[in-house]
């Protein structure tokens, strides 16, 4: 491999093969940009804590039967119902004398499939719409985005209760009601960002080599708007996270005995005064996680901005 | 108009001393010296910077107006415009130099006029900020000077907005609004590299007139070697943030410096076809000649 | 290999469409490279891209080898014209390595042997493996131009629209580069129509010039011609006496003035 002496990182070490100015394939290239990316991501203090927070939010709901027993999320031990911390329980007990620590626990499964569902769903219907809006322009761009105008238009929580409401609390139904009043701020951005790239020189030079507007949009539209894109979506968790527990809140998300943040915090509402923890600790967990997405979604746009 | 020995008269009527000017840009890959002990002297005369762009040439230009940056720094032996001495002045020393004493006129005027203020008021405005003139002495004195850049209805002119001027209308309006201060020396970045050529040639010519008439000095910065060497008097050819020669504009065909004659060499001619163009071997030791 | 009849190219439509190129021919014979010369606004890049297929005109004729073509344009007709554009920054995308702006050609038009072409056509405008998987911000204004031209040659055209390919360059670069293009030309027969401010530049690379002003064809002459001052209109006076250099005695004072339209 003939690479150029690189001042620095060992020659022949991983880290000089990905800071390789020249690279000798095509996944080389690609390692050794992310790994640049990654590398002024690094360098933000608040952003690597976001990540953290995101990054244990993840391990916590995959290991969540190691760190917690699951028979004691759901299990009602009347007599033990309220206590405060314990070595049994650490963060107490809730009104049914379930152990609050473990229902935490448990919840960030809900939570994250709650996010994930709803990235899902969002980020396609948004290109989807955005895309050929801003590149086809003209009637195309009009219809789409008048269509953008009337889901913008609705409030986004009052629409939410409506969908729970019609096709019944439950969880799939709570993601559906906020993917439907999520996706029309999405769509503007990938039209936006369509427009600004549809005159380059570049796009035209795709068209004067013969490749079709599918292609031209896939290769190389999709690319450029991805990442704004994904930046939106990180800052918009955290509003989705809030959504989601407010629904819980209202008894129309996931429903009892599931421990979905949210609900936890309804039902701990009666005992606030006197027994806190009851409350407040789900309260945090929300609060800690929609913290966690937004510094990482600064960081990710800080990251890319200096990029460009 | 006689063209006495600029050479003399410059010497002794010096408006500009830099000597050994380094500036640094400190970045995240360690420091990047832009531009490396350069020296010369600016008299009543017309001093040409060329090189190719990373040469250094318009940051030294900014050097002397104080405008590097947060990242950049500023060192030098000596930096001297009449009996200021720029090299210790700071920013808010700068502040009160620019427009007044030293002007600049860069490349696109779209991008230096407020595109929110008509083109009048802009000129007004400078005057009073640098002389402290009344509204009314102030616009009379705009008038005047778009007159002076040859715009026979300058009351219309007056009104208009940036947008709604062409290319080479705006910058005669930039030198109006420059030279409204009557600044002891200009400085011209590519002032017409973005204008059409026959344009460029009326813009050049205000400038020269202007220039000439109020006895300034006038840096024109410019990667063109021929505007350079049939506009000014004297030229510095820059490399890699040096200064690999000095010569007279016109003599600049007779340049000895190996940069210097590649580049001139490497430039297509009308009405000399040659098959191949002689392409620039850039030699490392163009690098250590000064350093 | 390129003729123009009496095309007129406007922009927009109905009543508020705006004119940009009237009645223009032009032809030019195969392995011919001929240059149009004019100001910004003159409607030079305007003739290149209506040829090169990336927009509409709304009189006359384009006939590209012998068949008369319009905005859409069949795959094989796309492959015969390529174009070079002016700023290799913004002509690059840029998050695509220099192998995959190359791959995409190939696989539009279901090219065999990708990889071996690729490889051909780097060494062929003189990039080396090691530019291969490199993104456009980590090569020079110079290297990102013979990536624009190899993407252009990958195709195997037969005509090369070139619009201002070495205005964004430094004069040492442009050397290289224009010296690249002449031994393309000559290696695959290439035909060319070259767009430049640049009256030198046009002359060292093609036999006969035209000279645009105002959307129209003023004269058409040869760069010998053009050398000796043997022109008949005006403006190319001009454009020849800018070309010289700055010369004060050239204007006179009147000729300064300027009243707004």
């Amino acid at each position: 491999m003939a690479t150029a002496p690189v001042p620095g990182p060992v020659p022949g070490s991983l880290r000089a093969w990905l800071l390789s100015p020249a690279p000798a394939s095509r996944r080389q290239a690609r390692f050794g940009r992310w790994f640049r990316a990654w590398l002024g991501f690094r360098r933000n203090p608040l952003a690597m804590s976001g990540l953290a927070i995101v990054a244990l939010l993840v391990l916590m709901a995959v290991f969540a039967p190691l760190i917690a027993d699951q028979q004691s999320a759901t299990l009602q031990v009347l007599q033990d119902r309220l206590q405060p911390a314990s070595w049994q329980h650490p963060f107490g007990t809730d009104e049914l004398g379930r152990d609050i620590f473990a229902r935490v626990v448990f919840g960030s499964r809900i939570t994250l499939t709650i996010v994930v569902m709803v990235g899902v769903i969002v980020v396609p219907v948004g290109l989807a719409i955005g895309l050929p809006a801003g590149y086809f322009g003209g009637v195309v761009d009009t219809v789409l985005m008048r269509i953008t105008d009337i889901f913008l238009a609705f409030p986004r929580l009052v629409l939410a209760l409506a969908f729970a409401a019609a096709l019944g609390p439950g969880i799939e139904n709570a993601v559906i009601a906020i993917a439907l009043t999520a996706w029309p701020p999405y769509a503007r951005l990938a039209r936006a960002e369509t427009l600004t790239s549809r005159r380059a020189e570049f796009i035209q030079a795709a068209e004067l080599q013969g490749a079709s507007h599918l292609r031209i949009i896939a290769t190389q539209i999709v690319p450029l708007c991805l990442p704004s894109v994904i930046i939106r979506l990180t800052l918009d968790m955290a509003g989705i996270i809030l959504t989601a527990a407010g629904l819980g809140f209202l008894g129309l998300g996931a429903q009892p005995p599931a421990p979905e943040w949210g609900a936890m915090v309804s039902s701990g509402r009666q005992v606030l005064l006197d027994q806190w923890w009851v409350a407040t600790i789900p309260g945090l967990a929300i609060f800690i996680v929609s913290l966690g997405f937004n510094l990482l979604g600064d960081g990710l746009r800080d990251a890319s901005d200096a990029r460009s | 108009m006689t063209d006495t020995g600029m050479t003399d008269t410059g010497m002794t009527d010096t408006l500009l001393t830099v000597r050994n000017l380094s500036v640094t840009y400190s970045g995240d890959d360690g420091d990047v010296r832009a531009v490396r002990n350069v020296s010369f002297t600016l008299g009543r005369e017309r001093l040409g910077i060329v090189g190719e762009s990373g040469s250094g040439k318009s940051t030294t230009g900014r050097a002397i107006m104080g405008l590097v940056g947060q990242s950049g720094r500023i060192e030098a032996d000596e930096m001297r415009l009449g009996d200021t001495d720029l090299a210790h002045l700071g920013e808010h020393g700068f502040r009160k130099l620019r427009g007044q004493r030293i002007a600049m006129v860069l490349q696109d005027p779209k991008y230096s006029l407020d595109p929110v203020m008509s083109v009048g008021r802009q000129i007004a405005e400078t005057h009073r900020t640098h002389l402290r003139s009344t509204k009314r002495d102030a616009r009379r004195a705009a008038l005047e000077m778009l007159e002076a850049v040859h715009i026979r209805d300058p009351e219309r002119v007056y009104t208009m907005y940036p947008h709604q001027v062409s290319g080479g209308m705006g910058q005669r309006v930039m030198i109006a609004m420059m030279l409204i201060a009557d600044p002891d020396i200009l400085i011209a970045d590519e002032p017409t590299s973005a204008l059409d050529v026959t344009v460029q040639t009326q813009v050049l010519a205000i400038m020269d007139d202007l220039v000439r008439s109020r006895g300034m000095g006038l840096i024109l910065i410019s990667h063109n070697l021929h505007l350079v060497s049939s506009f000014c008097d004297r030229v510095l050819v820059m490399y890699a943030g040096q200064v690999v020669e000095t010569c007279e504009a016109a003599k600049l065909s007779e340049a000895k410096h190996p940069y210097t004659r590649g580049l001139l060499a490497a430039l297509p001619q009308l009405g000399n076809r040659r098959a191949e163009l002689p392409q620039l071997q850039r030699d490392p030791a163009w690098m250590a000649d000064l350093a | 290999m390129i003729a123009l009849d009496d095309v007129t190219i406007a922009y927009g439509s109905g009543p508020r469409a705006v004119v940009a190129v009237r009645d223009f021919t032009l032809a030019v014979p195969e392995g011919e490279a001929v240059g149009l010369v004019g100001e910004s606004g003159s409607g030079k890049s305007t003739v290149l891209r209506a040829v090169a297929g990336l927009i509409p005109y709304a009189g006359g004729e384009v006939t590209l080898a012998g068949r008369r073509v319009d905005r859409r344009r069949t795959t094989a007709e796309r492959k015969m014209v390529q174009m070079v554009f002016q700023d290799p920054y913004g002509s690059l995308h840029p998050n695509q390595t220099v192998d995959q702006t190359l791959a995409m050609p190939v696989a539009i038009h279901r090219l065999d042997n990708g990889e071996a072409r690729i490889a051909q056509v780097l060494a062929e405008v003189g990039l080396g493996r090691e530019h291969r998987y490199r993104y456009p911000h980590q090569l020079s204004g110079g290297q990102r131009q013979r990536v624009a031209i190899a993407r252009a040659l990958i195709l195997e055209p037969r005509i090369l629209l070139l619009d201002e390919p070495t205005s964004a360059l430094d004069v040492s670069v442009q050397a290289e580069i224009l010296n690249l293009l002449s031994r393309l030309r000559r290696d695959h027969g290439l035909t060319m129509l070259m767009v430049s401010h640049d009256l030198a530049v046009i002359a060292h690379l093609c036999e006969r010039i035209g000279v645009m002003s105002r959307g129209q064809l003023l004269e058409i002459t040869t760069a010998t011609a053009m050398a000796n001052n043997q022109v008949t209109h005006d403006y190319t006076r001009q454009l020849l006496r800018s070309n010289a250099g700055f010369d004060r005695s050239s204007v006179s004072s009147g000729e300064l003035d300027v009243v707004v339209g």
